[in-house]
Formats: C-alpha cells, structure tokens, sequence
C-alpha cells in the first residue's frame, strides 16, 4: 500500500471507531443529562413560585413560559428565564411573577459568574450571617409599575426599590436590568397570546 | 542515545516530581490557573486528565507502528479528543454539580499541551506497559500539583476545604486567592518552592 494509501485508511479507521464510540456512549448518557436539567428546571421553578403543585409549559415565539397551577388547575404565577449581561458574562435568571405581573413572587439566579466574594452575593452573601439570602429575597412581593429601581446606602422606602449590594452595584443594576427588561417582553408574548394586548 | 534505559518504576515517579507536568515542565498551565479556585474543582480537573492522558497514551503506543508518520498529529488528536468527551459526558451525567463547576476547561483538555507532548515524547516511541506508567505518572503528578494549589487557595481564599468550615469566624477571606491574581501568585510560589527544593538537593 501507497503511503498516501495508508494515510487515509489509517486516518478514516480511527475516526469511524471514535465516532462509533462516542455516539453509543452519548445515547447512555444524553438522557441522564436531560433528566439532571429537569431536576434543576423544576428546583427553580418551585423556588420562585412557592405555591405551585405543577406547571404547565406555554411554548411562546420568543420564549416558554412556566404556568404554576395549583393541584386543583388554578393558575398561581408565571415563570420564566431571563437573560442578559452582568458585570462580567451573561447572567441567567428564573424569574417568578403573579399571573396580572403586579409583583414577583421570588427570583433565582441560575447562572452568573461576576466576581467571587462580591458580585456573587447576587446569589449568597455569606458576610451576612443573619441572611445570606437577603438580595434575592428582597424581590419576593416587590411591585413591578412602573419599574423595579435599585438605590443605594440604604433601606428600600417604596414597594419598588432594591437595595444594591456595597460594592457590587453594577451586579445589583445588572440583575435588575435584566428581570425588567424580560418582565416588559414576557408581559407584552403572554398578554398577546391570550389576544389582549395592553 | 547512549544514556541507559531508565528503569521500569522510574516512568512512573519521575512525574510526580524530577518531570512534574506543572513544576518543572510547566505545562498544563491553563487549567492548573484556571479551575483551582477549590480543592474538589482541582481533584476533578486532575482526575479528568490523568484518565485521558492514560487511556491516550495506551491507545497510541499501542498503535504506533500503525500510523503514518505524517497523519501523526492528527490521529493523536482525534483520539485524545475522543477520551476527552468521555470524560466530559461522563462528568456530566453522573457529577452535574462539578461539571457545571469546571465549566468549558473539560471539553479544553483536548489543547492541554501536557497531553499531546506525552503523545509525541513518550507513546509513539515506547511499549505500551512503560507509556502506561509513564503517562499514570504524569497524570498523577498533575493531579497533585492542581489538588495542591486549589487546597491553598480554598483554605485562603473561602475559609474552606472540600466545602466544610477549617477557619473560624475570625478569619477574614483573602479574596485575591479565589479569583485569577490570586491563581498566579500561588502557583509562582509553588514553583519557587519546588526549585529551592532541587536546588537543596543538588547542592548536598
């Protein structure tokens, strides 16, 4: 055999074998990562809308909405992922609201990666002992009109505001910016889907 | 050469510390930097390597006589990228939490330089029974020196090792020890404490 001859029937074994390998191995393992983003899908889904027993997925143009629903089929809030830029890369947010997007039920950040020790008190604050949670939770019940703001160096007075975390002010904006920005277009796909545009 | 052959256990040793990938070679450098910022995210990383190093090497020595000399680099390739997205699908259908953790670094062992140097240095040139000690050294040695630098960088920077509690309250967080500056300034310590060390030894 011609060494050119060589080359190529060399070369296509090895990557027939490789692909042949790779392909049963993804069919093992495709449906258990399927299933460890279900898990997460749903951990987050329940984070945001507390009272919900399931949900039903509403598959709109620009993005699926999570309808929570009570056992008995009454409807308790809507879910849905929101993303956008951080301080460093994209921060992505499950995002829970009242079916009439008066006020949020709770949000969750999925993924972010702002700086460690700072920007990721967006997720957890472990400076503070009493509640490390205290940025995320402070959207549970926080009213949407006309926009959430976010201020700085002291405590919330209206029912709109967030306090920015010290130090981590972009990150604090950056979160807000984002569940504002996919509140307004969430509102805008549900409200036309149902054929009442306000 | 006219050097003697090294002996058999010699293969495996010399990894984890006179050719140590990360201290004296310095290669691998990118991940070692990149996911040490925690004891577990280096165990990981190092395991994760040390399985495609392995598992290439065998494969390629075993092979040697059979590949072309001029497809070389791109059957190595093909095969290390091969073990590479086990390893990763691997870790993602059975460990989420540190695939998520470590991100795009499973998926970039393919470049690591350490791999494919012991591809081209050792595999196609020897046997199989010493690429596979040679290549289990390597891994371990790099495994070693990521383990390492991510313990130091956990305890300093979080407080914390494999996520239980060592510091007390008292403990302020060095902050720079979890985030890139903090990667560089361990790492250059660790090598200048591995040259002090050889330098001791060759001047006794």
């Amino acid at each position: 055999m011609s060494t050119s001859a060589r080359m190529i029937v060399v070369l296509t074994l090895i990557v027939t074998v490789s692909g042949g390998v790779l392909s049963s191995l993804d069919s093992y393992t495709a449906p258990k990562i399927q299933h460890h983003r279900l898990v997460e899908l749903r951990a987050a889904i329940a984070d945001v809308l507390p009272e919900h027993d399931r949900y039903d997925e509403l598959a709109l143009p620009a993005q699926t909405l999570y309808v929570g629903r009570k056992a008995t089929g009454e409807p308790v809030g809507i879910a849905f992922i929101a993303r956008g830029s951080g301080f460093q890369g994209v921060i992505s947010i499950m995002v829970g609201v009242e079916m009439d997007f008066a006020r949020l039920t709770g949000i969750k950040v999925l993924e972010q990666i702002e700086t460690p020790g700072l920007g990721t008190k967006i997720v957890t604050d472990p400076t503070n002992k009493a509640n490390p949670l205290w940025f995320p939770e402070q959207f549970v019940g926080v009213w949407l009109e006309p926009e959430i703001t976010v201020i700085k160096n002291r405590p919330p007075t209206t029912e709109t505001e967030i306090q920015a975390i010290t130090g981590a002010t972009i990150s604090s904006r950056a979160v807000v910016k984002i569940i504002n920005d996919a509140l307004k277009r969430a509102r805008f796909e549900y409200r036309s889907s149902r054929g009442n545009v306000s | 050469m006219g050097r003697r052959k090294p002996t058999v256990a010699y293969e495996l040793i010399k990894g984890l510390w006179d050719e140590n990938p990360v201290l004296i070679s310095l290669l691998g450098l990118c991940p070692a930097l990149a996911v040490t910022n925690s004891a577990i995210n280096g165990l990981a990383m190092g395991l994760a390597t040390t399985f495609v190093v392995t598992c290439s090497s065998v494969m390629i020595s075993s092979l040697r006589n059979i590949i072309p000399h001029q497809v070389r680099i791109a059957s190595y390739i093909v095969i290390i990228a091969t073990f590479v997205t086990v390893a990763d699908r691997f870790l993602a259908a059975f460990y989420p939490a540190i695939s998520k953790a470590l991100g795009p670094y499973v998926p970039l062992i393919v470049v690591n330089c350490l791999i494919l140097s012991r591809q081209e240095a050792f595999a196609s040139k020897n046997n199989v029974g010493r690429s596979l000690l040679d290549a289990l050294g390597m891994g371990l040695g790099f495994l070693m020196v990521l383990f390492t630098l991510g313990t130091i960088r956990e305890i300093l920077g979080s407080g914390t090792f494999l996520t239980y509690q060592v510091m007390g309250d008292w403990f302020q967080p060095w902050l720079v020890m979890v985030l890139p500056p903090g990667a560089f300034l361990m790492l250059g310590l660790l090598i200048g404490l591995s040259n002090w060390i050889n330098d001791r030894r060759a001047k006794a």
